[in-house]
């Protein structure tokens, strides 16, 4: 129960305000406002709670979306309709920004009427939502009765994200894992904590209505077949494997703390057989996402090492060693090592790469285009310090770093996606399938 | 920043601050911050000396982040080598950022006050200045202990420059205010006084402020300041506006300066030399008459000065509250301001005639302007305004006008502002307390108030009414009428309920000769309102249902019907349910007699101070200042009824009014059980056993000697009493002659007869010495409400006691009412030159006036069943602090003055005892009974008397025998 939704612009203008109930004055957005955006500290949590009121908000670039309420609502629902209603607008109208938003604000009140009714969650399916939310308001007066009354049967049908009757000569599918690795990680080299979060995102050009099924290496379910047939297991295989298989190896199934699905996949059969399986939107969709704790490959190990010469010098040196198979390459490589804040001047010496003081930043941030696996590299830093009056130490910043690895750290693995197509005149074999795995860097932090 | 001329700007500083302006967001500037702080670090870091301009620029740059928000940990060195710079612009923003990023920083303070005391040394006016501001805008201890001696030198040096000389007032002032202790002016008092004869106008204004502030602290050292500001003002006062050039305001002259020296000329009375008093009236008199004038420019600027020193001026006038001309002609003028149009104004003349109001000269005077002040209250816009007004007429309202001012508060109460409405209240009720001339009135006005405005009623208001009421038997008959009619109303307030329940259940059967109001009537129309009200007022209502059983038995059998019904005697509130249920059984069990005594009418409220009055003191405000001037009036005016309730009844029902269940029986709520319990127990069974000690000792005063001792001061004022005179006093209690008080000096024996309620006390002094006593000499005096109790007399002794002599005095004692304290007697002689002083308390109390009094054992019993109301009886259980001898107790038993009855007891170890207090009031039957208990070696006395307090007096002085 969303009471109602606004959206500012940096200066905490409101360009869009929408007030689904009654309990939600007017006052709400002012409150907002002064208390979050133009908040003296920074405001930092997500939720904030004022005069009763819980407003919960999103930030993308310098544009504000803040959902209210009086009630107890999931947080976390109110979140993922956020996270929706962004890429929403994202596909109908690019990256959202001030311009983009005030040139579309028809639009998103349409969209907002559209995705939320009385403050319930309705639709956000880009697909089916761009069936009868189009731009160009003339080409929605030549949709014949029939056509309408499909939108009408299909949005408030079974499978509201698919409409019937696609066609394609080719049949493709690509299916990307991406994932994002979290580390913090002591001077000493000991894992304080790591977790992988990851998605798997398909994009599908398939005719009619297919009846698509997922494997992946998960612990359960290979638990659970190892004892059946084998068979399977192999047929997949065959089939999809060879393009993943990152460093670790050996290991065959992992375990997967916890995922959320798609819309589309039947969550009775996932419950009782484990089995994904679903009939997928037209087009790009976040199949599922999940959160893996355990057994993840680090591909970048940081080694620090700080030395304070003196009250006036600080001598840095920073080691990175990539820890992959040794045919792979990372690439867009960035470490970035925090500066005291009375820093006076630096010198840096690396041997590969391009390192740079961004005073601007408080940081030495050290660039490397490509790297392969199981190597190493260096940087020295020389660090000049103005005495201050302060007694007060330097907090000493974790060492950060960002990468991508063309392999997923969580160890994850696509055993096989089927298709079937009962009614029309095409198998599994006949669809082209790709898959891709993609493993960034998340939260990567050394401390020093 | 004056200095950053074109010439002189510093780009790169223009060029920073328009980049940060420019930034789109928050993170945007901080990256732009942090740049520009590396920027800076490394430009001081650096190897080359920076210039001074380059210097100047960065730490105007870390200022400029600093005021920003962010932290700045670097930099003051660079600030602080500013300082010894020789162009202006460059100290000057050391100065600023000193100033602004000072910490105390061992190091770094030291190299600052060295500079600031070059600057100071240095003679140039400018740099002076900078580093008095820089002194004054810190103003830490550090800088007060560094400078507080210099800075009065410069102050009054000869050669200073004007400007310094105002700069260092200034920065003296601050550092007076911020650490006293350590700016001493001894030595420069007169001549910092004599400041205010500087030619220069802003010295003096400089000046006068720290005078103000001295003075304030110290008035008697700076008296002479009086007399030059007086002939400064007259200066300024009587000038031509074009005498002053730069210091004429829009045609006033020096307003800020007249103003200055009003208010120091306030902190001390009006000065007693004739010719200075004469030049200051005259002032204030031209002052005066300049308001009058028509008005030279029609600038807001131009009347603003004007009236600051107009108003200024006034007040001045109200605080010597001398001179009964300005006061009345003060009064008109802001007469004049109270319709004006400019709303200020009227907010000012409103407040200053609040204060006016108070001085004997201009009451009357302000009393003219009644129908503008109600007009105002009732027209004007702003609420602080008629809150003023408000004020105002609470201020102005004594007896001539009372009503009018009352009946005018209470109409704009239906409309009043919510925020000011309890006070309004509050005051209503005060003033209608206070000048009600005939109480009816006042009891319709206060059922008024509660009617209009009844939610803003606090309790206090209510309970007063009945106190009032209680305490005025000509009043009781028109207020049960009263609240009767007003409880016809469909709808009535809670508080008016809880009145009328009140009211009806005390006085109901004053109006149940009408038909109209015929007890049936009364109790259906207040059961009406039972439903519609909170716990408490039920529980008083109940209270009130009880008491009509007792006042009109015809209507028993409803009213138990009521109590019987489950939703009484099963009511979920504890407190109802015990009501009703033992109201039930008191009504159903105890005889017509007993419930007549339970349900006796409330005896009357002591006086005390109006309740009221307290609460709207506690409530802050500007007419609390009245109030608590109007106090001491008050208090003759109202109620003059005297204090005709004992002691601990008092008490009890002290305690109780209050109390949430505000108890109308002034019991416990416990004690209708045990009344209602000893249908057949035996005879001498306490009936409020229980309730009894809780009643006596809520209301005792542990030790009735406790003396009000006078001031204890060795000059000729009488000493305080001895400590050891209460001892002495109980040693009289059972007996009647022996030796009062004896020391080296010094012998006092006494004598003493009784009859009825007079007594003849012959005081023998003895003088133990060989040398006489002078100026002996002798006063017995009655402290505090004795003097109301006992008629003493006394024949005055010879001054002179010769050595080995004794003299005799007489003293007559009359007994009016009874009493608790004991006289006080004081001796005064010189012996050898040396002063002796000498207080005691004379051994009169209050047993010495019994009669004994022979009865039988059925008499003795029924008197004491007749006197069983918990407060009637006091009872202390004690050690014995001497053997337990039969015959000594008898004997001090007999001493006491009653008699002893024999045979009266079923034990034949108690002791009981009869007797009448004579007073000339009223005569005090008394019952006692003493069980001791051998093994325990431990006593119980009990006392019942008609009257609470000799109960509980005699209790308290027998206890102290055994």
């Amino acid at each position: 129960m969303i009471g109602g939704l606004f959206i500012y612009n940096h200066k905490g203008e409101v360009l869009i305000s929408r007030v689904y109930r009654d309990d939600i004055g007017r006052n709400a957005v002012d409150a907002f406002r002064v208390n979050v955006i133009h908040a003296r500290q920074q405001v930092r949590s997500p939720v904030t709670n004022i005069a009763r009121t819980s407003f919960f908000h999103v930030k993308r670039s310098n544009i504000w979306l803040a959902a209210v309420t009086k009630q107890n609502v999931n947080a976390a629902m109110v979140f993922e309709f956020l996270y929706k209603m962004c890429d929403v607008m994202t596909a109908y109208f690019g990256k959202i920004s001030e311009e983009n938003i005030k040139n579309n604000f028809v639009l998103i009140y349409e969209l907002l009427d559209e995705i939320l009714d009385f403050g319930y969650p309705q639709n956000s399916e880009t697909g089916a939502l761009k069936t009868f939310i189009t731009q160009t308001g003339i080409k929605s007066q030549h949709h014949s009765k029939e056509e309408q009354s499909q939108i009408t049967s299909q949005v408030t049908g079974q499978i509201g994200w698919r409409r019937e009757g696609i066609k394609y000569r080719r049949n493709e599918l690509f299916l990307d894992v991406l994932e994002s690795v979290n580390l913090l990680m002591s001077p000493q080299g000991q894992v304080l904590s790591a977790h992988v979060s990851g998605r798997v995102v398909m994009k599908s050009y398939l005719s009619g209505m297919p009846e698509c099924k997922f494997g992946m290496n998960d612990k359960i379910v290979i638990d659970k077949q190892g004892k059946g047939g084998a068979t399977e297991e192999a047929a997949g295989k065959s089939d999809l494997g060879g393009s993943g298989g990152g460093g670790g190896g050996g290991k065959q199934s992992i375990a997967i703390d916890d995922c959320t699905f798609h819309q589309c996949v039947r969550l009775s059969k996932f419950d009782a057989e484990r089995s994904i399986s679903f009939i997928p939107p037209d087009g790009e969709c976040e199949l599922m996402r999940y959160r893996t704790t355990k057994d993840i490959i680090l591909p970048f190990r940081v080694i620090p090492l700080v030395r304070e010469v003196g009250r006036t010098k600080l001598e840095v040196k920073v080691v990175i060693k990539s820890n992959f198979k040794p045919s792979l390459l990372a690439q867009k490589i960035e470490v970035r090592i925090p500066t005291p804040l009375n820093t006076s001047g630096v010198q840096v010496i690396c041997m590969k790469g391009k390192a740079k003081y961004k005073a601007s930043e408080n940081a030495i941030v050290w660039k490397i285009k490509r790297m392969a696996g199981m190597k190493e590299s260096q940087i020295s830093a020389e660090i000049e310090l103005l005495p201050t009056n302060d007694k007060k130490k330097w907090a000493r910043p974790p060492i950060s770093m960002n990468f991508e690895v063309p392999f997923a750290p969580s160890g994850l693995k696509v055993r096989y996606l089927k298709v079937f197509e009962p009614k029309l005149n095409y198998s599994d074999h006949d669809v082209i399938k790709w898959v891709r795995y993609i493993g960034r860097s998340g939260i990567y932090e050394t401390r020093c | 920043m004056p200095a950053v001329s074109k010439g002189d700007g510093m780009r790169g500083l223009a060029v920073f601050i328009s980049d940060i302006r420019n930034c789109k967001s928050k993170e945007a500037e901080i990256k732009r911050i942090n740049k520009e702080l590396a920027n800076i670090r490394s430009k001081f870091k650096g190897d080359k000396a920076l210039d001074g301009y380059s210097k100047k620029k960065y730490v105007c740059k870390l200022l400029f982040i600093f005021l920003l928000g962010h932290d700045i940990d670097f930099g003051h060195m660079e600030a602080v080598n500013l300082l010894s710079s020789n162009k202006y612009t460059e100290k000057q923003i050391g100065y600023l950022f000193i100033s602004v990023l000072v910490n105390s920083n061992s190091e770094l303070i030291r190299l600052i006050n060295n500079a600031i005391k070059n600057d100071l040394s240095s003679r140039n006016p400018t740099f002076m200045c900078l580093s008095l501001h820089c002194i004054a805008n810190v103003g830490s201890r550090e800088m007060a202990e560094a400078f507080a001696g210099e800075i009065p030198r410069i102050l009054v040096a000869g050669d200073t420059m004007d400007s310094v000389k105002q700069s260092a007032a200034l920065c003296l002032l601050r550092l007076y205010k911020a650490s006293p202790d350590l700016v001493l002016m001894g030595e420069w008092t007169s001549r910092v006084v004599h400041l205010l004869n500087d030619q220069h106008m802003g010295v003096v204004t400089a000046a006068i402020s720290l005078i103000t502030c001295l003075s304030s602290k110290n008035p008697d050292e700076f008296k002479t300041c009086v007399s030059l500001a007086v002939s400064r003002l007259s200066r300024i006062v009587s000038s031509a506006s074009t005498d002053l050039q730069d210091y004429t305001y829009y045609f006033v002259p020096a307003p800020w300066l007249s103003c200055k020296l009003l208010r120091l000329l306030q902190c001390y009375p009006p000065p007693e030399d004739g010719a200075v008093k004469g030049r200051l009236v005259e002032c204030l008199e031209t002052i005066l008459n300049k308001a009058q004038e028509p008005p030279k420019s029609k600038k807001v600027q131009h009347s603003n000065a004007k009236n600051a020193i107009l108003f200024e001026a006034i007040s001045l006038i109200i605080h010597y509250d001398s001179e009964p001309n300005l006061l009345v002609r003060a009064c008109n003028q802001l007469g004049q301001f109270l319709q004006h149009r400019e709303t200020n104004l009227r907010y000012l003349a409103l407040e200053s005639m609040c204060t006016l109001a108070s001085s004997e000269f201009s009451h009357e005077a302000v009393k003219t302007h009644i129908e503008t002040v109600i007009n105002a209250l009732k027209t004007e816009r702003d609420v602080s305004v008629r809150q003023r007004a408000a004020d105002l007429l609470y201020a102005m309202c004594d007896r001539s006008n009372a009503k009018q001012i009352v009946a005018e508060m209470l109409s704009y109460l239906e409309t009043a502002d919510y925020s000011i409405r309890e006070e309004m209240v509050l005051k209503v009720a005060i003033l209608a307390e206070k000048y009600a001339v005939d109480y009816s009135w006042y009891v319709d006005t206060i059922l008024n108030l509660i009617r209009i405005a009844g939610d803003y009623v606090s309790e206090e208001v209510w309970y007063r009414v009945i106190q009032i009421v209680i305490n005025r038997d000509d009043v009781q008959g028109y207020a049960a009428k009263t609240v009767f009619e007003a409880l016809q109303a469909p709808a009535c307030h809670e508080n008016m309920v809880k009145v009328g329940g009140y009211i009806l259940g005390e006085f109901g059967n004053l109006i149940a000769g009408d038909p109209r109001s015929s007890p049936l009537v009364q109790f259906n129309l207040l059961h009406s309102k039972f439903h519609l009200c909170s716990v408490p007022t039920r529980a008083l209502l109940l209270s009130a249902y009880i008491k009509f059983i007792n006042l009109f038995p015809e209507t028993k059998a409803t009213i138990q019907e009521v109590l019987r019904s489950d939703s009484q005697i099963r009511n979920s509130d504890v407190e109802l349910q015990q009501r009703a249920v033992e109201y039930l059984k008191l009504s159903s069990i105890a005889s017509t007699d007993v419930l007549a005594t339970v349900l006796e009418e409330m005896p009357p409220f002591p006086e005390r101070e109006s309740s009221i009055l307290a609460k709207l003191k506690k409530k802050k405000g500007p007419g609390a200042v009245s109030v608590e001037l109007e106090d001491g009036k008050e208090r003759g005016e109202l109620n003059g009824g005297g204090d005709r309730g004992g002691d601990a009844a008092i008490a009890a029902s002290n305690a109780s009014t209050p109390s949430p269940s505000a108890d109308l029986l002034g019991l416990r709520s416990s004690a209708p059980v045990s009344g209602a319990a000893p249908s057949a127990g035996s005879l001498l069974v306490d009936v409020f056993s229980e309730a009894g000690p809780a009643a006596s000792s809520a209301g005792v005063n542990d030790d009735g000697f406790l003396s009000s001792a006078p001031p204890s001061a060795a000059s000729e004022d009488p000493a305080p009493p001895l400590p050891e005179s209460d001892e002495l006093l109980n040693k009289f209690v059972c007996k009647n002659n022996g030796v009062l008080f004896e020391n080296q000096l010094l012998q006092i024996g006494i004598k003493s007869e009784y009859r009825q309620n007079l007594g003849r006390m012959y005081l023998f002094y003895g003088n133990k010495t060989s040398v006489q006593f002078v100026s002996f000499s002798t006063t017995v005096s009655c402290p505090g409400e004795l003097q109301s109790q006992l008629n003493v007399q006394t024949k005055t002794v010879e001054p002179l006691v010769e050595g080995g002599a004794q003299v005799q005095q007489v003293i007559n004692i009359e007994c009016l009412t009874d009493f608790i304290d004991a006289p006080l007697l004081n001796i005064k002689f010189r012996y050898g030159g040396a002063l002796q002083n000498i207080s005691l308390k004379l051994p009169v109390t209050i047993n010495k006036f019994f009669q004994p009094t022979e009865m039988a054992a059925a008499d003795f019993f029924q008197r004491w069943k007749q006197l069983s109301q918990p407060q009637q009886e006091a009872q202390k259980i004690f050690k014995a602090s001497h053997g337990m001898d039969t015959e000594v107790l008898k004997a001090k038993l007999l001493g006491l003055g009653t008699a002893l009855l024999e045979n009266v007891d079923p034990n034949p170890e108690n002791y009981v005892c009869a007797g009448v207090i004579q007073t000339k009031a009223q005569q005090v039957g008394c019952l006692l009974r003493l069980e001791p208990n051998a093994q325990a070696q431990m006593y119980r006395l009990t006392l019942r008397s008609s009257k609470d307090t000799v109960s509980q007096r005699v209790c308290d002085l027998l206890a102290e025998q055994f």
